[in-house]
């Protein structure tokens, strides 16, 4: 063995290894790009240019738990950042992959050294470290998207996607040919089960044998785990699948490949599944981010809870597939003007948990948004348990 | 088959075991290494039509170029180092653990649980949590350790697969008894007392852990050098045939030795709980066990070597995160360069297919 501890061929051979591996994630790259560059063509120019915007640059930051190009919940909150870039004298960064921990603490630290004055942490679990930067940076305004509390700079907002996924839930119940409805669910918090609720109670409204089956699977974004539970649930009877992930796309995929119908989630996810798709709650971000943006740049913003409907356009249903007929059709479009107007509550009592016990009590008012987001059950219907 | 059999196999893919901070051959290896990744990373950047040498300068300057950057690279330093630690006494011995990232989660439980259940006095609370980490790594790491001195079943193999096991078992606790109670249903642990938490020595994310690693090197090439056990651990490493026949108790060594290496993961665990996080969550460690074996294996095993290592990816993973915010570019780029550094590290590793006479 010589003193120099390499081996010519050996080295030959890494060299040619990491070389084949820069290029294939080179491929990878481009692919990436040109589906970002699509999302973005396709986003709504909700630029209004008020007054309120000064003219130094506004620095602005955008946390994202997974990929901007997820095909779900990061995407839709990144095409309410395209808008808010569309504003004269913005800059906005991005950070993809932050993790829900004290990595954000950093990457909002580093993010606020870079000039930002607005931050948003568009995930759950973003709340806390951004609570906590915000104790150091006063003259920050942190902008999350989900929380359930606020702190002196750190306000919230968040849309009433249930609403829309009671009226998939017509939809799956009307489509389902087992009466068994699926739900793939990333974490027990309230606006998930306040989503799980809402479709059960919509498809029940159509169908009074409908059940819906909850698994969790403890990820924003696991498609490996997605797709087993879509396979778990078919073998099960399921023939209705609905996601709350980050990222439906493979849930919507496994479903179609199983001949299932799917109701997507965050973004419309119909070219994924051209038999089953049914429709999906989705989100249209760009109107709220610019005018919390222009708020906070003309000193008029509040920390407060804003909390959207569909009504406000915020939360919107995707594009029917052909699996939903004319007639449902019309049935969710009725009772979408129902809901519109308010003639209808969707959780207006009697209300029933698991257990038969009434939550909501008959002829009650539906709750107000704030004391809805502390759900803590599921309803009647609802096959499955909540972890703990 | 015997341990000595067993070991000689175990030579295969060992570590240099000449030069005392840095292996003999190390520099031009890291270096080597290093040159090779950044320059195929250089030809990912082009592709992205970004100016690889202009990305070298934002990372350098987002990580080593401002104070908060340095300061955030010895916070990295700390969980990076001690697994490199935990993979590096037992690599000594002939060893190789892949079970960092295991060992720190349940050192972090441990930690956790001392803090959180055991109703000890604020004063007590560190202390506690100190011993509970280093216990619950050792102790995890004592059950790969069994396997393979009693049941000679390979403990790369077995650590690794312990490593999920290890995420399941915090997972089961932050999801179920020891959830917060006044949370949003949302899996972690109660917040931590202040009186818990690591007092910082610089900003205030840099906790006095940071002495951990220190002590640890130090200490690593002290007992090496200079003990008994330390050149028999060396022996063992070495020629675990010869070993055996001069009468050192192969088993023992590489029982201690790995449970010394599980217990200075699980360290590094309580150092991330009690450190910088504040309470116990699921995905506590950002892949930490495994960025430790890998600057382990990097750094030659050796003090010095894993210092610098560590020190590298503590820069990556910092400056990696202007490669979004400065330049734009996509979340996983730096992902991609960890991967580069990893094959090529792997790809240059000297390798034995012989035991030396």
């Amino acid at each position: 063995m010589g003193i120099l501890p390499l081996h010519a061929g050996r080295w030959l051979l890494c060299l040619a290894t990491v070389l084949a591996i820069g290029l294939l994630a080179v491929a990878c790259g481009s692919d990436d790009e040109s589906e970002t560059t699509d999302g973005a063509a396709t986003s709504p120019a909700a630029g209004s240019a008020s007054g309120a915007a000064s003219a130094k640059t506004t620095v602005i930051g955008f946390l994202y738990v997974g990929a901007v190009d997820d095909g779900g919940y990061n995407q839709a909150a990144y095409q309410g950042q395209l808008a808010v870039e569309k504003l004269p004298n913005v800059k906005a960064i991005k950070a993809e992959n932050v993790p829900e921990s004290a990595e954000a603490e950093r990457v909002m630290e580093q993010m606020i050294q870079q000039g930002a004055t607005i931050i948003f942490p568009t995930s759950f679990g973003h709340l806390d470290p951004a609570i906590k930067v915000g104790e150091k940076y006063p003259n920050v305004t942190f902008l999350h998207q989900g929380g359930l509390k606020t702190a002196k700079n750190v306000g919230t907002y968040f849309g009433a996607s249930w609403e829309a996924n009671y009226l998939a839930g017509i939809a799956a119940g009307k489509a389902t040919k087992s009466n068994k409805l699926g739900y793939v669910v990333a974490f027990p918090i309230s606006q998930t089960l306040l989503n799980i609720n809402a479709f059960e109670l919509g498809a029940k409204s159509v169908n009074a044998a409908a059940t819906t089956t909850v698994v969790f699977t403890a990820n924003w974004c696991d498609p490996a785990k997605i797709s087993e539970s879509v396979k778990n649930l078919k073998a099960q009877g399921v023939d209705v699948l609905n996601q709350h992930q980050d990222c439906p796309g493979a849930g919507i995929q496994a479903a179609e490949k199983a001949g299932m119908f799917s109701v997507g989630y965050h973004v419309d996810g119909s070219k994924l599944a051209p038999n089953g798709w049914l429709t999906a709650a989705t989100w249209d971000w760009a109107k709220l981010f610019v005018d919390l943006v222009n708020q906070v740049r003309g000193g008029t913003y509040k920390v407060s809870q804003v909390r959207l409907s569909m009504a406000d356009g915020a939360v919107k249903l995707a594009p029917f597939g052909k699996a939903v007929p004319k007639d449902v059709r019309d049935q969710i479009a009725a009772t979408q003007a129902k809901l519109l107007s308010g003639q209808l509550q969707i959780f207006a009592g009697p209300i029933k948990d698991q257990s038969g016990a009434e939550r909501i009590a008959a002829g009650a008012k539906q709750p107000e948004v704030t004391s809805l987001e502390q759900m803590n059950y599921l309803v009647e219907g609802v096959i499955g348990k909540i972890p703990n | 088959m015997t341990v000595a059999t067993q070991a000689r196999a175990r030579l295969r893919g060992q570590p240099p075991r000449s030069g005392w901070l840095v292996g003999r051959g190390a520099v031009l290896r890291f270096g080597m290494a290093v040159t090779v990744a950044m320059v195929a990373f250089g030809l990912v950047l082009l592709s992205e039509s970004t100016n690889p040498l202009g990305t070298l300068r934002v990372m350098w300057d987002a990580s080593v170029g401002t104070e908060f950057g340095r300061t955030e690279v010895l916070v990295k330093v700390i969980p990076f180092g001690l697994c490199a630690l935990a993979v590096a006494v037992p690599a000594r011995v002939g060893l190789i653990n892949v079970g960092g990232e295991g060992q720190f989660y349940v050192g972090a439980w441990a930690a956790a649980g001392a803090v959180l259940y055991s109703g000890l006095p604020g004063w007590a609370l560190l202390p506690a949590a100190f011993v509970a980490g280093a216990t619950g790594g050792g102790a995890w790491a004592a059950l790969v350790a069994v396997l393979r001195v009693k049941g000679k079943v390979n403990e790369a193999v077995s650590s690794l697969l312990l490593n999920f096991v290890a995420i399941q078992f915090v997972n089961y606790f932050v999801y179920g008894p020891w959830k917060d109670p006044r949370g949003p249903n949302w899996p972690f642990s109660p917040k931590f007392p202040d009186a818990a938490m690591l007092p910082t020595v610089y900003g205030d994310r840099l906790s006095i852990a940071i002495a951990f690693v220190a002590v640890g090197l130090v200490a690593m090439f002290l007992v090496l050098r200079y003990t008994r056990i330390g050149y028999h651990a060396r022996v063992v490493g070495g020629n675990a045939v010869a070993a055996e026949r001069s009468g050192i108790p192969v088993g023992r060594y590489l029982f201690w030795a790995l449970v010394s290496g599980g217990a200075i993961a699980g360290l590094a665990g309580m150092a991330e709980v009690t450190g910088i996080q504040g309470r116990l969550r699921p995905g506590i460690s950002v892949n930490y066990g495994y960025i430790g074996f890998l600057a382990a294996w990097l750094g030659g095993h050796r003090p010095l070597g894993i210092l610098f290592a560590c020190l590298l990816f503590g820069a990556i993973s910092v400056g990696g995160d202007s490669l979004q915010l400065a330049l734009g570019l996509p979340g996983s780029t730096v992902n991609i360069l960890m991967a580069l550094i990893l094959f090529a590290v792997l790809a240059g590793r000297k390798n034995r297919t012989q035991v030396r006479a």
